[in-house]
């Protein structure tokens, strides 16, 4: 098989996975080499399915000897198969770089023979495009659950990026769709690798310039959601035990997708694309926004509203918050306001040190007004929320987003995080 | 009226605009000219008060003077990084703008930048985006490729692209940085810029028509891009509001988008219909249907045998002599599932809607003795209410994984005529789309077989909600077997 049909194959059986992230490290082009990072993530083209080309995404094999049902390249299924050799790999990333289509590679593979044994060679790859052709890109590897601690701490000072897939929420869906894996052997890898992080942090302590060198921009992890009946209210709770617990960057919600020579115990249909978007939104709130998990879904609504966004779902339902004064409320009320992102809230902040705003200054700055105007209120000033408004049943209606709007406005929002 | 004439550069600009701030001269009477376009005249540049002046020796006055009796002026270095910025927008007023901010930083509102809703605020810091913007599209969008030059060991990465400022000078050191062990260019409408391993050169620009001819391996990305995308999930949208069209023409990979775009529903609706179907795993090759018969229990290709009794295998008319294996003649008719007692029986078709069945095969002057009769789903989907169990329907992706043993049924029964008897059934052969209330009772040919029908399933007619529709059904039914059965005796 030639590379180029490997690719083909080996990109394809990548795709499910959906982090391409490049950011959160700097790193600065070797001596006599290629290619640095500068803190900043870069997208260099998009697919039509609207999701970024940042790094070349590919399989090291297909093969694999695990039968996860949602897996194309589990064992049981018939794609078709293909191995790179390690030079493979190496060029690919090399050529792809120097051309400036990618920010750098991100390995993952199918597990042949045994965990570390795959590990190995994804370690190989990395090592020989830092050391033996100075690539200074970004190297992301997906660690496959149960590796060695040997084996990370090689990883760790080549790689930008480690990350091993939660895959499903809960316990019971991976026993019932990823019968290998269990929660307890990927949180152990991922308990792991935050221990060499910690102690690589605590090595530098204290150091003049110092710059992180052991996997810098941290684990992220992947969650299928849609496969199984699992709640976003257990997603999300699953998702802040990763954050708390394992120090992890990111936790990226992928739709449940169709996928060739499906397992019959698969539903049939993927979940709506928004839901994964709710849960984005969601996992903002929880980070930057200062939300607890438990104030968007709890036991009696589990699941997210598709319709419109957790913020504005939270604030429809605890109308007795607000209204909110622009000139007067803290940064913490600020940012629960729906349609004030984070940069709006800070650039009020500045702004109402030297004068008292009014609605025209959000105006400017191109806060969604119909949005958040209900819930504001003005110091000084007569508009705004009125009580009466607030109470009105009609509110959400006056709200909520045209439909088609949303699917867009939410997608957009999920890649900039401004809500 | 002062007309500056400066390079348009934020350093040029910085130089002009600091002895003119200093002697506080107010904004509205400051001008700035691109030098190197020469003198643009100005509608009111000609009034009497007004003085032209750039690298000329009123400038250099002006500055002397400033240095003899130094004002200081001081702009928070906050603005300045704006400044910078702003500086390479293509706005021809820039300069001005500039000025009016650095004026009024300088003269009484130090915390201008603070006022985000400020006309002039706002003004500035939507061009330092938009300027942001496009250096970080070009850093993305840029496209090597590779040139061989005659007689050089080395290649050289040419690209050309159009940004919508002319911010070469702003992005420049970024490759600068990235690629210092590689020999390319950078190539622009406005300008160029060639780094030789050691420094960076800028020449003028260069037309679209001049761009570097297509890599070879361009071909190796188009793969890629093809293939990582994910068909299942198209959001055109979303793609052209990060990659704007107009930087498409340089980009290899779009000339494809179309195509993916378009080819997506299919390969998707492929995807959940092809590929072959999960029981193939459990199947013996066989040319017995006993053999077959007794390879069943073992499967394991959906979850239906964690509660079922047994599976329910096809079933030969007694009629039917099998010569080796082959069904001399006969209807094949294949139904949705067993129900309740075909399930506790392990045989097809026995319980009420078997009887339905039998009645409407007499009516139709058949002999159900001459038979194949067999189920899309092999085992009895239900949901337990009380001590009841109630049919319910099975998913696609179950009648998918169960299709590999009507597969092997077919191959090894060959029939000339297929009945399907429900949507189900009709599914299974033709995909989810297949809606039995608006192709029942015509003859297809398939490529199961030149003559394939498809009509009601029996328990649809006991569930149909009155006397009258449930007649018009049967008497429907009754015509489609008899369809089939004329087929059948024609083909003989």
């Amino acid at each position: 098989m030639d590379v180029r049909r490997k690719l083909a194959v080996l990109a394809d059986a990548a795709k499910y996975d959906a982090s391409c992230a490049s950011s959160g490290s700097r790193r600065e082009t070797p001596k006599g080499g290629m290619g640095n990072t500068e803190g900043m993530g870069i997208c260099h083209s998009y697919t039509p399915d609207g999701r970024c080309v940042s790094l070349l995404k590919i399989l090291f094999t297909n093969y694999c000897v695990y039968d996860c049902r949602y897996c194309v390249n589990r064992i049981s299924s018939d794609v078709e198969r293909a191995q790179f050799s390690v030079r493979e790999v190496v060029d690919l990333t090399i050529e792809f770089y120097r051309r400036n289509y990618i920010e750098g590679l991100f390995l993952s593979s199918g597990i042949v023979k045994s965990p570390d044994a795959t590990m190995a060679e994804l370690v190989e790859v990395a090592r020989s495009l830092r050391i033996d052709h100075g690539f200074g890109g970004y190297i992301h590897l997906k660690v496959p659950p149960g590796v060695s601690r040997e084996l990370i701490a090689r990883a760790g000072p080549l790689v930008d990026r480690l990350s091993v897939n939660v895959e499903l929420p809960t316990t019971a869906d991976l026993s019932s769709l990823a019968p290998e894996k269990t929660l307890g052997a990927i949180e152990s890898s991922m308990a792991i690798m935050k221990e060499q992080i910690d102690e690589s942090k605590e090595r530098t302590k204290g150091m003049r310039d110092r710059k992180e060198t052991f996997i810098p921009a941290g684990q992220s992890t992947q969650m299928i959601v849609g496969a199984t009946p699992a709640t976003d209210s257990q997603i999300l709770a699953t998702a802040t035990r990763l954050y708390t617990g394992h120090g992890l960057r990111r936790v990226y919600y992928s739709a449940f997708s169709p996928i060739p020579h499906a397992d019959a115990r698969l539903p049939g249909k993927s979940p709506p694309l928004v839901r994964e978007h709710r849960l984005y939104e969601a996992d903002w709130l929880v980070r930057f926004y200062g939300f607890q998990a438990s104030e968007l879904v709890d036991g009696t609504h589990p699941n997210l509203d598709l319709d419109i966004d957790p913020k504005l779902a939270w604030a429809l339902a605890h109308r007795e918050f607000f209204p909110i004064d622009v000139n007067l409320a803290d940064r913490e009320a600020l940012l629960r306001v729906p349609g004030l992102g984070v940069r709006n809230v800070d650039r009020i902040l500045a702004m109402r040190r030297h004068r008292t705003l009014a609605l025209e200054d959000l105006r400017k700055l191109r806060v969604a007004v119909r949005r958040s105007l209900p819930f504001l209120a003005f110091a000084g000033g007569s508009e705004g929320a009125r009580v009466r408004t607030l109470d009105s049943m009609e509110l959400r209606r006056r709200v909520e987003p045209a439909k088609q709007l949303a699917l867009f406005e939410s997608q957009v929002a999920a890649v900039g995080g401004q809500l | 009226m002062i007309h500056a004439a400066i390079e348009p550069t934020f350093e040029a600009f910085r130089e002009a605009a600091r002895p003119l701030l200093a002697s506080s001269t107010p904004p509205a009477n400051v001008f700035f000219e691109d030098r190197r376009r020469g003198q643009v005249t100005l509608s009111f540049g000609d009034t009497p008060a007004s003085r032209s002046f750039g690298d000329t020796p009123e400038l250099r006055s002006q500055a002397e003077r400033t240095r003899i009796k130094p004002k200081k002026v001081n702009v928070p270095a906050r603005a300045v990084e704006l400044a910078k910025l702003a500086s390479f927008h293509r706005d021809g007023d820039r300069f001005e703008l500039l000025y009016r901010v650095f004026y009024r930083l300088t003269h009484g509102e130090p915390y201008l930048l603070d006022v985000a809703s400020d006309a002039d605020t706002l003004r500035l810091r939507r061009m330092v985006q938009s300027v942001k913007h496009d250096e970080h599209k070009m850093h993305a969008f840029v496209r090597f490729r590779k040139v061989d030059v005659v007689g050089e060991a080395e290649p050289w990465f040419v690209a050309w692209h159009r940004p919508e400022h002319p911010l070469l000078r702003l992005t420049a050191p970024f490759f600068q940085r990235r690629f210092p062990s590689m020999r390319w260019s950078l190539l622009t409408p406005q300008e160029s810029v060639h780094w030789d391993m050691s420094e960076l050169h800028y020449g003028p620009g260069v037309p679209r028509e001049d761009a570097p001819p297509p890599d070879a391996f361009e071909e190796m990305f188009l793969t890629y891009y093809k293939a990582i995308f994910n068909p299942a999930r198209v959001n055109l949208d979303v793609m052209q509001a990060m990659m704007p069209k107009r930087f498409w023409s340089t980009m290899p990979e779009t000339a494809v988008i179309g195509d993916l775009a378009r080819s997506a529903d299919t390969r998707v609706q492929v995807m959940k219909d092809g590929g072959e179907s999960a029981s193939s795993a459990f199947i013996p090759k066989t040319s017995s249907l006993a053999v077959l018969k007794d390879a069943i229990p073992a499967c394991r290709a959906c979850d239906l045998c964690l509660h079922a009794t047994q599976p329910v295998f096809g079933e030969l008319g007694t009629a039917q002599k099998p010569v080796g294996t082959l069904l001399e003649s006969g209807l094949f008719l294949v139904g949705e599932q067993p129900g309740d007692e075909e399930d506790k029986a392990g045989r097809p078709f026995i319980g009420p809607a078997g009887k339905v069945l039998d009645r409407a095969l007499e009516e139709a002057g058949i002999d159900r003795s001459t038979t194949y009769l067999t189920n899309a789903v092999k085992h009895f989907k239900f949901e337990p209410r009380g001590k009841r169990r109630i049919h319910q329907r099975p998913a696609y992706g179950e009648v998918r994984a169960c299709r590999g043993w009507l597969d092997a049924e077919l191959e090894i029964v060959k029939p000339k005529v297929i009945v399907a008897l429900g949507s189900t059934a009709a599914q299974s052969f033709l995909g989810k789309r297949f809606q039995v209330s608006k192709r029942r009772g015509q003859i297809e040919k398939t490529r199961f077989c030149d003559a394939w029908v498809a009509t009601w399933h029996p328990s649809a007619i006991l569930r149909a909600p009155d006397e009258s529709s449930k007649e018009r059904m049967f008497e429907e039914l009754v015509a489609d077997l008899a369809l089939a059965k004329s087929s059948l005796e024609r083909a003989a």
